[in-house]
């Protein structure tokens, strides 16, 4: 009897740190501003885009969320024809490579009182998908 | 115009029917956020994070409503499909007034919905022209949705709101489903492929 308890005790843990790290893992290392910016893929980003971002976003149209064409090299809240928040509105700050990786990781932390709450918490999905939005320039 | 686009300017009576088992499970979500309402109302600040987060939660609602209203009245779907659709839209429906209902009782006003003009630019309908677009248009969207309500899960001051965004993100995922088995779709091979 007690063999099979240390057993189960031994299976429980075990079968606890697999389920664990397979949970974990996605969101390991915590997204923090301080994290080392990653080299970006702009194809894996067109992908990451479209399954993360395009609930809300799209590169030519204001939807939901502004239009993405130029964002990088914008100053943040002046996607033409988009109503934003006064939070954003009145921000002084400009997306390039830097600004938008926090801005990711925690727009509300960025610019309090944006609208936008969703987080990229993965730093490879981040770098990858501003390598993407980088593509997109203004000029086509 | 595509001939999707002429059709889409015209409104027809869709979905009014009955709303189906899955819309009065996601309608019992509406006591929690009422509870939460209670709760955040005597938080000011979060409380208005919490109503923002709604309402582009909302936002989204709209545009699905609009997106399978466009579907179903283009011709395009057979009648499974179309019958599928109009389920799928009760459901959005169901999220549409259960998160309105939250707004209000935060203490927000609930955006509404944009013109039918705004849906058919934003969406680009204008590049639909077979029942597989609009298939595909709707699994985009679904996809997109659920990865929406699961990534604001942190951001909610209210925690019981970010169960019920858990259960959003659920309903979501199921449409998705339903619509890449529609469209002969792999499922994915890899766990944890939504909201990462």
């Amino acid at each position: 009897m007690r063999a099979f308890i240390a057993a189960t005790l031994v299976l429980t843990g075990v079968t606890g740190l697999i389920w664990a790290q397979a949970y974990a893992a996605p969101n390991a290392p915590p997204a923090t501003a301080s994290a080392a910016i990653s080299v970006g893929n702009a194809a894996r980003g067109a992908i990451v885009y479209t399954n993360r971002c395009a609930g809300c976003h799209s590169i030519e149209v204001n939807r939901v969320g502004p239009a993405h064409r130029g964002v990088v090299g914008r100053r943040a809240g002046t996607a033409a024809g988009f109503t934003y928040s006064p939070a954003l509105k009145n921000a002084t700050l400009s997306f390039n490579e830097a600004t938008l990786d926090r801005w990711l990781i925690n727009p509300q932390a960025t610019v309090p009182g944006t609208r936008m709450f969703f987080r990229l918490s993965a730093a490879q999905e981040r770098a990858d998908v501003i390598a993407y939005l980088k593509t997109q320039s203004v000029a086509r | 115009m595509s001939e999707l686009v002429r059709l889409a300017s015209r409104r027809t009576a869709l979905g009014r029917g009955v709303l189906s088992l899955g819309a009065l499970a996601v309608l019992s979500a509406e006591p929690v956020m009422a509870a939460a309402a209670r709760r955040s109302g005597r938080q000011g600040q979060a409380r208005a994070g919490d109503i923002d987060i709604l309402n582009v939660a909302l936002g989204l609602e709209h545009e699905a409503i609009e997106a399978y209203q466009i579907g179903a009245e283009s011709g395009l779907l057979t009648p499974p499909v179309l019958a599928l659709a109009v389920d799928f839209q009760s459901h959005h429906k169901a999220h549409r007034d259960a998160l309105a209902s939250t707004i209000a009782q935060l203490g927000g006003r609930a955006v509404a919905a944009k013109s039918r003009a705004d849906y058919v630019a934003g969406l680009e309908i204008a590049k639909i022209s077979t029942a597989i677009d609009v298939l595909r248009l709707a699994a985009r969207l679904e996809k997109g949705a659920a990865n929406a309500y699961l990534g604001v899960i942190p951001s909610f001051t209210d925690r019981s709101l970010a169960h019920v965004s858990a259960r959003l993100a659920a309903d979501e995922t199921m449409h998705w489903t339903a619509l890449a088995r529609a469209l002969g779709d792999d499922l994915p091979k890899a766990a944890l492929t939504f909201g990462a």
